[in-house]
């Protein structure tokens, strides 16, 4: 497997733009590419959360189900977005389902790998979880102001 | 005696002029009792105008009482300014109506002004007057008629001899003696001999006053003129702290606005009896049959629950916004934009108001000073 | 003595008539106007100001302008009825009469942003106020190194102006990013809100060259700001749309006052380093 090709482009990511050369070394051996046909759903809400994935190219729909209609989209991520946070954290599972609206090319990596090499290596784990954070916290701000329904409606 | 004017003479009774006035067809506005105080209205006849009286004014409190039986103007000022004739409470701005081909038509009414005379205008009224024309005519807008109002009347001023508890012109720099804005000014001298001394501002008092031909005053009366409202200014024991608009602009976050808050009842007194707030709704109405409608102009206040309202809400909702609006505006924002105060230390909002907060001591306390009146 | 007040062409409260040459409604619940001049010459408008809109009987509101400031002999104005007054304005046909008050306020100063980068952020209603403001862009586009617009709607049939946004989307010297809050069955667009797309937008450009545009929700204002400021977009290159309590809008009334500001003068266009001490405190 070509990892030194990973660690360029995880290189150029901005959650690990940070990390010296011997841990994107580390990381790459958990990538690998992927390529998802417009419209496959990536993963289903409740499937187990193995895998984090660096969108490199097309476009996201993270959705959730209802019996009466159609998911309903409440997040699209792009280029450079980052899809799937539930294998960092217990009992890691999908709580979405997510589907390539797009065609899509994303770097994928293991889950369980990354957390093997987290617990082996507690710098990696605490650097991981240093730079994800923020960028779950900006996600977070963000669905705060999509959940106050700034704009209203007329008959709101 | 101050370049420009010249004193006119003597005068034992100020009813005189009263009657000279309204021989001449004049509208006299001066004070006048009405419920236990002294207020502004038209006067009648001329011994409608009050004398022997004086008040007592403190936070939350106003008596008129009994004073020196001669004297004509111990009392300072009342609940009424001047604002209520210059800028009524309500005014009809215009009136429309429905005509053929889904339009309307709209006519302006003449404003009904007779020749006009503020008789008994105390030096922080001129000053309050003075603050409202600049906020009437902002550069860009111009209220035409309050202008009109203000260019077609008298104004007859009185030095005041004596402050209230509550008066702080002094510390304004607004009273209590009148140098310019009045056509003749009036200054009972102190003592019971009862002369007052009359004095024309401008060339339409002297073009008053000439015809009178008042008794000469001599020299030692002149001199004592000055005396009279330096006096009152002495005695006044309430004070605005210096430089109070930074103090305030610095201070939006001051946890004496909540000690304020707990007192204030958001009912509006100081905005209705302050001669220089000058909000106001503008309202549109109409009648039953729906052809025609009518705008009116009138006063609001800053305390009023929805005059901050956007959709969705108020943006000041809680009293202590309401007052910390009330206060910054007054005494720091005014200045931002219109380039002076908005107070002219007349203190009726310190007696009007029905739990006695007191402008100037609440200033002492941002300011982070002890207040003058209790060191 | 009778004393006349100021001539009916001259007081800044009495409205002059308009006659509604076309009405139209744009989305659920808003409507638009364009009008014609029945007292007195055209009104010249800055991007950014409003007028006060009367409707004979019910009432005055304060609306921004939308349409383009070159064309002078037409006035175009977008309204969502919320109350009574602006329901009565949604419900103008043509042919009826309006009063017009204006224009008044400051405007979008897109004119001196000659050689920068003009980006607009506008969320829900707020596109219809900075719609002259891109006209002006568009029409001198050589003018300006960038145009960029972001809208954000709370869903996709909340999306104002879509077929002109779609149409301004297609030109190739004009970047369009459009989001909604909350999809709907076949929406293929983005989901999320502006700020998201603000920081994508944002990413790898030169911030010295910026000069912002929002306007909408007062939220999404601050938190576009932060966005902007996070991005390192200067403070006095960042301009916002106000909203206060509106009635006399000539600075008489005292009802729009926000800080030592009128809204009606010295708003409502604001740039934002002359108003962040006060944006963020609560009942100013």
């Amino acid at each position: 497997m070509q990892t030194h090709g990973f660690e360029e482009i995880l290189s150029r990511h901005p959650v690990f733009a940070g990390f010296d050369g011997a841990t994107l070394a580390l990381l790459a051996g958990c990538a690998r590419n992927e390529h998802v046909n417009a419209g496959a759903i990536i993963y289903f809400e409740g499937d187990p959360a193995d895998r984090m994935y660096l969108i490199r190219h097309g476009d996201v729909a993270v959705e959730i189900g209802t019996p009466e209609r159609d998911p309903i989209i409440v997040e699209t991520l792009h280029p450079d977005d980052i899809l799937g946070w539930s294998w960092m954290v217990p009992p890691y599972r999908h709580m979405s389902q997510a589907r390539a609206t797009t065609d899509l090319r994303v770097v994928s990596l293991d889950g369980a790998c990354l957390r093997r090499k987290c617990d082996d290596n507690p710098a990696l784990g605490y650097m991981m979880f240093k730079h994800l954070l923020p960028h779950m916290a900006q996600r977070v701000r963000a669905l705060r102001l999509q959940v106050l329904d700034l704009y209203g409606t007329a008959s709101s | 005696m101050t370049k420009g004017q010249t004193t006119h003479g003597i005068l034992k009774d100020p009813t005189l002029l009263v009657a000279a006035l309204m021989a001449d067809g004049w509208r006299v506005i001066g004070p006048k009792v009405r419920d236990q105080a002294i207020v502004y209205e038209v006067l009648d006849r001329p011994d409608d105008l009050p004398c022997g009286l004086t008040d007592s004014q403190s936070g939350g409190r106003y008596r008129l009482e009994a004073g020196q039986p001669e004297r004509w103007f111990d009392y300072v000022v009342g609940p009424h300014s001047w604002k209520k004739w210059l800028f009524p409470a309500r005014q009809k701005l215009w009136t429309a109506t429905r005509v053929a081909d889904a339009g309307f038509e709209i006519e302006v009414p003449a404003i009904d002004w007779p020749k006009t005379v503020f008789f008994g205008v105390r030096a922080c009224e001129i000053a309050a007057m003075a603050v409202q024309d600049r906020v009437f005519d902002n550069g860009t807008f111009r209220d035409a008629a309050y202008a009109a109002r203000r260019a077609n009347t008298l104004i007859v001023a009185v030095q005041c001899a004596r402050s209230a508890e509550t008066c702080f012109c002094a510390s304004m720099n607004t009273g209590p003696g009148v140098d310019e804005g009045y056509d003749i000014a009036l200054t009972e001298l102190a003592g019971t001999s009862g002369e007052i001394l009359v004095t024309a501002g401008s060339d339409w008092g002297r073009a008053i006053l000439g015809p009178l031909a008042l008794p000469s005053a001599t020299d030692g009366l002149i001199e004592a003129g000055p005396a009279t409202t330096a006096a009152a200014a002495a005695s006044q024991s309430r004070a605005m702290v210096p430089d109070i608009a930074r103090v305030l602009r610095e201070g939006l976050d001051h946890p004496n606005w909540e000690v304020v808050a707990d007192a204030c009842l958001s009912c509006g007194n100081c905005t209705l009896a302050c001669p220089t707030c000058f909000c106001s709704d503008v309202e549109d109405v109409t009648d039953l049959s729906g052809d025609h409608a009518e705008r009116w102009r009138s006063w609001d206040s800053c305390f009023s629950t929805d005059f901050s309202y956007v959709h969705g809400g108020a943006v000041r909702r809680s009293p202590k916004s309401q007052f910390r609006q009330w206060m910054m505006h007054k005494l720091s924002t005014w200045h931002d934009q219109f380039d002076m105060s908005g107070c002219v230390g007349c203190g009726r909002c310190i007696t009007w108001c029905p739990v006695g907060i007191d402008i100037t001591r609440e200033a002492a306390t941002f300011a982070g000073h002890p207040h003058p009146a209790e060191t | 003595m009778t004393v006349q007040p100021a001539s009916h062409a001259a007081d800044p409260m009495v409205p002059r008539r308009f006659r509604v040459d076309r009405a139209w409604s744009e989305i659920d619940g808003v409507a638009s106007i364009e009008l014609r001049p029945i007292d007195g010459g055209p009104v010249a408008f800055k991007p950014g100001q409003f007028n006060m809109l009367y409707a004979f009987g019910v009432g005055e509101i304060a609306v921004s302008i939308s349409g383009d400031a070159a064309q002078r002999d037409r006035l175009v104005h977008t309204t969502r009825a919320v109350g009574a007054v602006s329901r009565a304005i949604t419900q103008l046909n043509e042919g009826d009469m309006v009063g017009v008050r204006g224009p008044f306020g400051s405007a979008w100063p897109i004119a001196g942003q000659t050689g920068r980068h003009a980006g607009f952020v506008a969320g829900g209603l707020g596109l219809a106020p900075l719609r002259p403001a891109i006209y002006h862009v568009l029409a001198n586009r050589s003018d300006y190194a960038g145009l960029t617009l972001i809208y954000g709607a709370r869903s996709p049939q909340d999306l104002l102006y879509a077929d002109e946004v779609a149409r301004w989307k297609s030109r190739f010297d004009v970047e369009v990013e459009v989001t909604v809050d909350h999809a709907a069955p076949g929406w293929t667009g983005r989901v999320g809100v502006v700020t998201t797309v603000m920081d994508r937008a944002l990413a790898g450009g030169d911030p010295a060259l910026i000069s912002a545009f929002l306007c909408g929700p007062e939220i999404m204002m601050r938190y576009g700001v932060m966005t902007l400021e996070a991005a390192g977009v200067g403070l006095d290159r960042i301009w916002v749309s106000l909203e206060r309590n509106m009635k006399c809008a000539i600075g008489f009334c005292g009802h729009c006052q926000f800080g030592p500001t009128f809204v009606c003068r010295d708003g409502p266009v604001y740039r934002h380093d002359q108003i962040a001490h006060l944006i963020n405190k609560s009942e100013v």
